[in-house]
């Protein structure tokens, strides 16, 4: 197709608008006229997945009208609230202020700018190599060492979550695949419509289904996961025009993805109860659950990144 | 061109709330418009602005956090705060003048209709349960009978801003505001303290 990347980008979200206004409407329509307790439950799952669409989709437009800088910030400022919660949920010693302090005010900033500015060298091991090495260091300045590796490794694996991985969506919007220059934000569109929808197909066939419940997340089943896993797989697949992808690559990634984004969710459901699972106290409806909306994010969006420019940028 | 209402608070709210949430909960009242003295667990030098920063907007202009002159009293960007933003009470901790009494400028800020914000500790306890209370709030609660007190505990920030710390590490904590603590005819300095400070202590669960 010889549509510009405005075009495109109007088409596939013009029928995203309407899509989720559409769930908007069904959703609302069903909660009016449902006295059944376990469906409201599932409703409200629902809702809060439509909520997000809304308000994913709002970001990425401002941040597509705005450009890849706005994007990065955008995702920054997810990168700090996931941490936030990580941090809150985690017991942390004041010997941890240090490396802590520089998680907040120094990684992730130094991370953003390294993405915005497309030096995938340097920020594909930053976190990884050299915060791997030096956080520890400022932990042992201390001479804490009780409980030392449990608390590097908390800190470690809250920025690899909530910062090195998420920070692999918007660079996505920076790779420049041949023929398919300048278009990178449409990829960044087309990533995250696969592991969002996968995450509200399999909410909505496990409600309607049932089933064998998953023990990581009790509001899906075995069955909805494969039904919603394949529905998103096909949907990724007959997308493929507005990716550098053909066809069966398309079908290749968008399995890549819902593959991954499915384990991410599990692996950050066994990462919160290992942490305790604490009841957030209701009205704290901003930050609460940032970690869970992006959970399907954490693990697909680095490898999504990588098979693409392995594969697809020379 | 305020768009978002983020916009209509000022920059030290919402700085706060970004940085540590700050998010209030209204267990046993209501945020209403009486004359109140809020007192609460005292973990760190962020409290003063937390507990102020969890009220809302209306309260907050008529609400003055009582802290001591010895740290907030001075030039720079933190005296500013002090003075334009928090409105607050300075208390004379060193006692320059022996012969002041140092809860008279608070009684003439609950003679002008203010709500208080006070930490009875009198100093910072970084552990989750608060320590003993100053009698100050004791002489306060007698000589003003009309004035609700309400007990204040403030969650998780000991973790967040450790002494010592110049920056706090962002985190999630909620302002929960317990019931009116009732006035006993006749009772004595020590079990209204004690009663004060297990109300505080109660809320932390």
């Amino acid at each position: 197709m010889n549509l510009t990347l405005q075009q495109t980008f109007f088409a596939v979200f013009g029928g995203l608008v309407l899509l989720v206004a559409a769930a908007s409407l069904l959703a609302y329509w069903l909660a009016t006229h449902t006295a059944d307790a376990v469906k409201t439950t599932w409703l409200n799952q629902l809702n809060s997945r439509i909520q997000a669409g809304w308000l994913i989709g709002l970001l990425f437009a401002v941040g597509f009208a705005l450009g890849e800088t706005a994007l990065s910030v955008i995702f920054a400022l997810a990168s700090f609230f996931a941490l936030r919660e990580f941090v809150a949920l985690t017991p942390i010693k004041p010997a941890d202020h240090t490396a802590l302090i520089i998680a907040f005010y120094v990684v992730i900033p130094v991370q953003y700018v390294l993405v915005a500015g497309g030096w995938y060298q340097f920020y594909a091991v930053f976190i990884p190599v050299y915060l791997f090495l030096v956080l520890p260091m400022v932990m042992a300045w201390r001479l804490d060492t009780e409980l030392y590796l449990q608390r590097v490794a908390k800190v470690q694996w809250g920025l690899m979550l909530s910062v090195f991985c998420v920070s692999h969506a918007p660079a996505i919007a920076t790779l420049e695949p041949p023929g398919y220059e300048g278009r990178g934000p449409l990829l960044l569109l087309y990533y995250l419509l696969v592991v969002q929808l996968s995450d509200v197909f399999a909410v909505m066939a496990s409600a309607s289904l049932g089933r064998t419940p998953l023990l990581s997340n009790p509001n899906k089943s075995r069955e909805g996961v494969l039904i919603g896993g394949t529905a998103a797989t096909l949907l990724g697949t007959a997308l493929w025009w507005m990716t550098p992808f053909s066809w069966w690559q398309a079908l290749l990634m968008a399995t890549a993805t819902v593959v991954t984004g499915f384990l991410g969710g599990m692996v950050l459901s066994s990462v919160k109860r290992s942490l305790g699972e604490r009841q957030w106290d209701q009205g704290v409806a901003l930050s609460r659950g940032v970690l869970e909306r992006l959970e399907g994010l954490t693990f697909s969006a680095p490898v999504f990144f990588h098979l693409t420019v392995y594969f697809f940028v020379p | 061109m305020p768009i978002f209402p983020v916009r209509f608070l000022p920059p030290i709210v919402w700085l706060v709330r970004l940085l540590v949430g700050a998010y209030p909960r209204w267990i046993g009242c209501a945020p209403t418009a009486t004359q109140r003295i809020y007192f609460a667990n005292h973990t760190s030098h962020m409290d003063t602005v937390v507990l102020w920063a969890a009220l809302p907007g209306e309260l907050r202009a008529n609400t003055r956090p009582v802290a001591a002159k010895d740290y907030w009293d001075r030039g720079g960007i933190r005296g500013q705060i002090a003075r334009d933003e928090l409105n607050v009470v300075m208390v004379d901790r060193a006692r320059d003048d022996p012969n002041a009494d140092p809860l008279d400028p608070l009684r003439e800020a609950l003679e002008n209709g203010f709500s208080l914000i006070i930490f009875p500790e009198g100093t910072r306890t970084p552990q989750p349960l608060p320590g003993q209370f100053r009698s100050g709030l004791f002489h306060l609660a007698m000589e003003s009978p009309g004035v609700e007190l309400i007990p204040v505990y403030i969650e998780n920030l000991h973790r967040s801003m450790p002494k010592g710390a110049l920056l706090p590490v962002p985190t999630i904590c909620t302002v929960r505001f317990g019931a009116p603590l009732a006035r006993i005819e006749g009772e004595e300095k020590e079990s209204f303290l004690q009663r004060a400070r297990d109300a505080v202590a109660g809320l932390a669960g």
